[in-house]
């Protein structure tokens, strides 16, 4: 008894085990569990425009980082013609450095990067320290009254470096305040100026820089943001509107005080932005996001993809064996030839069913005529099956110009059954047919169709294509499933008719 | 009228041995796997037989290779009746069965006739194995064959009646009488349409009679009644079968029995797979039986006389009797 306990605390671990594989390799991959899904990419590119003077040109572009909040990129691409093109890394603040010995007159440089919506959305800066360095104001008198004024107000109405922000923000929206008016009159930039205020109450600042997404836009600019040191972390802000946080599509672009563009040997530089919404495959997706992991090293699809198709056969294969093991155990349905039902099942996914299942039953039942000829020729066993063998190759070979002359391409694949299978399924069909009649034959044969196209049934199935191939672990649940009918000793559905005299007692 | 199909349930209450469930808890457990040649091929069945006295088939001779079937003619020539098999076939395939001849010609139990090339032919086919499991090589045996006993007269169509007797750790459980037909082509295998005779352990009288999984009275063929089946010397038989198992060593076995008429019972093979079809012969599931003798603890050390003696007594009526009976031991 209590073998039969470890027995199934040893299936019960196999079939967890395999879940729970699953979905870590989802949860560090992204590789979705339902086939078909789709994730938004965002296509951006930043064109940079300038005139260049004849000289050498340096332009240096801010790019944002790898890994941002809400969002990941995955790829990069700069076009500028003629130019040297680098990307510079210091810290985990990135630049793009385009350069060029000789250039004059109009230019464009083009820099595009996928970002990718991702859960992430904790924000790694939060906890950068702080760099004490004051911004200095050039107001004069008017203004610094104003200011002292609009943050003593705002001072009153609040209790920490967070609600004096929104409290600041708030008076400079205020139509009303003459304050503010002269204030916003001085310094044009809101964020500028929100960042000398709160500078100026000694809560440390820094700008941010952001793209709001907008599907299909173009000649987009940087938004600017501030940022602020609220005693333990810093909080973004929108000068604008007052509101805290990150808003929704929302890319930040860049941070800290140094440019976004910075050109040298050339004037009238600006950078636009436009962008674009697409979906793709989410499995194309998480393939092609660099991040490493061991279940990215360990994954099928690290094999080229020619052995990657090979592969995703091979890995229908304990399916097509789980049918077999519960059409026989259970149901109780006889078949010739243990598994011959899978490989069938197998021929079936290249050629289809129907065209599969019409040109199967063609070869075995010419197979079956020519055989009945052989047995005549008193042959030896091993020398019949090799007859058998080529005279099968005849026979599919002839299916498949007879179809392909009738316009059936399909005919063609008739060559992926597996011949000696066939070879053998023929000799064996015909011994049955001579010892115990063509019934027999009918209920072997149709048995091992049946199963067959169930077993194929299930491995086309595109959730199940899906599931083996991205997660090649989940076939340690259907070894569970096959160790556990291997353990059954309860009745056959069969049985349950072959036994049906009992039912006069 | 039996109904087409029946509950899990009740099979359960009448103690039916399921495929699934014999596989598991009886041969994979009683049948040491490195046990299986000696019933596998009926050559060595035959061999161990004479060691342990057995009586079998008289063994003419045996065909090992391919060039031997050339001489074959000569070989045959002063043996009027003979069977031909292959030693490694199962489920009774292979079986070649010669009645006697006319002229050249050999004539089988059917009454086809057959040439000296068909026979080879035959022979060439099993020593290429078609008959074996996994196709390996085989060899074919020539004996004697049995000498109806008159005491089945009229009980069989052309093949000649077994008893099939299954025997767990040396005790019989439950016997058979399969009586071939017409429509099995004269074989004697149920599923081909044979009669299974459902036998009584203490008497070997007739208990039940099935065909096609139906019930029946009387041998479809020649319409006589079956219920007077009656086997004599029936303890005699029930021991060879229990010696089967201290000659082989497998817990789990079908015995295949023969009465000749001249030699008696002489044992015509092995099976270390039996199928359930004894049960819907007998009307009466095994595992109630099978599991009584699970769980008697001294039984090794009984002699088959023992044995047999016990079964006689234990099993004896099934008629009537609640199938429920034997559990209480469990």
């Amino acid at each position: 008894m209590s073998q039969n306990r470890t027995f199934y605390a040893i299936l019960f671990a196999l079939a967890l085990t395999g879940v729970a594989l699953a979905i870590l390799r989802h949860l560090t991959t992204g590789i979705p569990l339902l086939p078909g899904q789709e994730q938004s990419v965002w296509l951006v590119e930043a064109r940079i425009d300038f005139d260049a003077e004849g000289g050498p040109v340096t332009a240096s572009f801010a790019l944002p980082e790898m890994e941002l909040p809400g969002f990941d990129l995955f790829e990069e691409q700069s076009a500028s013609p003629g130019y040297g093109f680098a990307i510079l890394t210091s810290g985990r603040a990135r630049r793009a450095e385009w350069t060029k010995r000789d250039a004059l007159g109009e230019q464009s440089l083009y820099y595009s990067a996928q970002l990718v919506e991702s859960l992430r959305d904790e924000d790694t800066h939060v906890n950068d320290p702080v760099d004490r360095g004051r911004r200095q104001s050039d107001w004069e008198g008017p203004q610094e009254l104003a200011a002292t004024e609009v943050l003593d107000d705002a001072r009153e109405r609040s209790s920490s470096a967070r609600s004096l922000s929104r409290e600041v923000i708030k008076q400079l929206n205020s139509e009303a305040s003459q304050n503010a008016a002269l204030l916003r009159s001085s310094t044009a930039e809101r964020a500028e100026l929100l960042m000398l205020l709160l500078e100026r109450a000694d809560i440390p600042t820094r700008l941010a820089k952001g793209l709001y997404l907008e599907d299909a836009r173009r000649r987009q600019s940087l938004t600017p943001m501030v940022e602020f040191f609220a005693g333990d972390t810093w909080v973004l802000v929108n000068p604008q509107t007052g509101e805290v946080g990150l808003p929704p599509n929302f890319v930040l672009w860049h941070r800290g005080g140094v440019s976004v563009l910075d050109v040298t040997g050339a004037t009238n530089s600006q950078v636009q932005f436009s962008m674009i919404r697409q979906t793709v495959p989410a499995v194309q997706l998480a393939q092609a996001k660099g991040r490493s992991s061991l279940f990215r090293e360990l994954g099928v699809q690290r094999l080229p993809i020619e052995e990657q198709s090979m592969f995703k056969l091979l890995l229908l294969l304990p399916l097509g064996a789980t049918v077999v093991v519960f059409m026989r155990v259970i149901i109780g349905v006889q078949t010739s030839g243990t598994f011959m039902p899978v490989l069938i099942a197998l021929a079936f996914l290249q050629t289809s069913l129907l065209a599969g299942l019409v040109s199967f039953v063609l070869v075995v039942a010419a197979g079956l005529a020519l055989r009945s000829y052989l047995s005549r020729l008193n042959l030896l066993l091993v020398a019949r099956i090799a007859t058998l063998i080529v005279l099968v190759v005849f026979l599919i070979s002839a299916f498949s110009i007879i179809g392909y002359q009738m316009g059936y391409s399909t005919g063609m694949t008739i060559t992926f059954f597996p011949m000696i299978i066939i070879a053998w399924t023929i000799e064996r069909m015909s011994i049955l047919w001579e010892e115990d009649g063509p019934t027999e034959v009918m209920k072997q044969g149709g048995g091992s169709l049946l199963v067959a196209v169930l077993a194929y049934l299930l491995m086309q199935n595109p959730l199940m294509v899906h599931l083996s191939f991205n997660f090649p672990e989940i076939n340690l649940v259907l070894l569970a499933s096959i160790l556990a009918m291997g353990h059954y000793t309860g009745y056959k559905l069969s049985e349950l008719h072959r036994f049906r005299a009992m039912s006069d007692f | 009228m039996a109904k087409a199909w029946m509950s899990a349930k009740r099979l359960k209450n009448y103690g039916m041995l399921g495929m699934n469930c014999r596989n598991v808890d009886f041969i994979n457990r009683y049948n040491d796997r490195k046990l299986y040649p000696l019933v596998d091929n009926k050559m060595k069945t035959k061999l161990l037989a004479q060691e342990y006295d057995v009586p079998t088939p008289q063994l003419r001779f045996v065909v090992r290779a391919q060039h031997q079937i050339n001489y074959i003619d000569r070989k045959l020539a002063d043996l009027d009746s003979f069977v031909l098999k292959p030693a490694k076939g199962s489920g009774g395939k292979g079986i070649l069965v010669i009645h006697g001849r006319q002229g050249d010609q050999f004539v089988r139990s059917s009454g086809a006739l057959l040439d000296v090339s068909d026979i080879r032919r035959h022979m060439s086919n099993i020593l290429a194995g078609l008959y074996s499991l996994g196709g390996s090589p085989d060899l074919a045996i020539v004996e004697d064959l049995i000498a109806f006993d008159d005491c089945f007269a009229g009980y069989s169509h052309e093949g000649v009646p077994d008893i099939r007797i299954v025997v767990f750790k040396g005790y019989p459980v439950m016997a058979m009488l399969r009586l071939s037909t017409h429509a099995s082509d004269g074989k004697a295998n149920l599923h081909q349409g044979a009669v299974g005779v459902g036998l009584s352990l203490d008497a070997g009288r007739c208990l039940y009679a099935a065909q096609h999984g139906r019930s029946v009275r009387v041998h479809p063929d020649t319409g006589r009644s079956l219920k007077d089946i009656r086997i004599s010397g029936w303890r005699d038989i029930l021991l060879l079968a229990s010696q089967c198992y201290d000659m082989t060593g497998l817990g789990y076995i079908g015995t295949d029995i023969v009465i000749d008429k001249h030699m008696g019972p002489q044992l015509l093979e092995l099976n270390a797979r039996p199928g359930l079809a004894i049960q819907i012969a007998n009307g009466c599931g095994l595992l109630p039986r099978l599991r009584h003798i699970e769980n008697r603890t001294l039984s090794r050390r009984f002699r088959s006389e023992h044995r047999v003696d016990y079964v006689m007594r234990r099993f004896a009526e099934v008629e009537g009797e609640s199938f429920m009976s034997y559990v209480d031991v469990a």
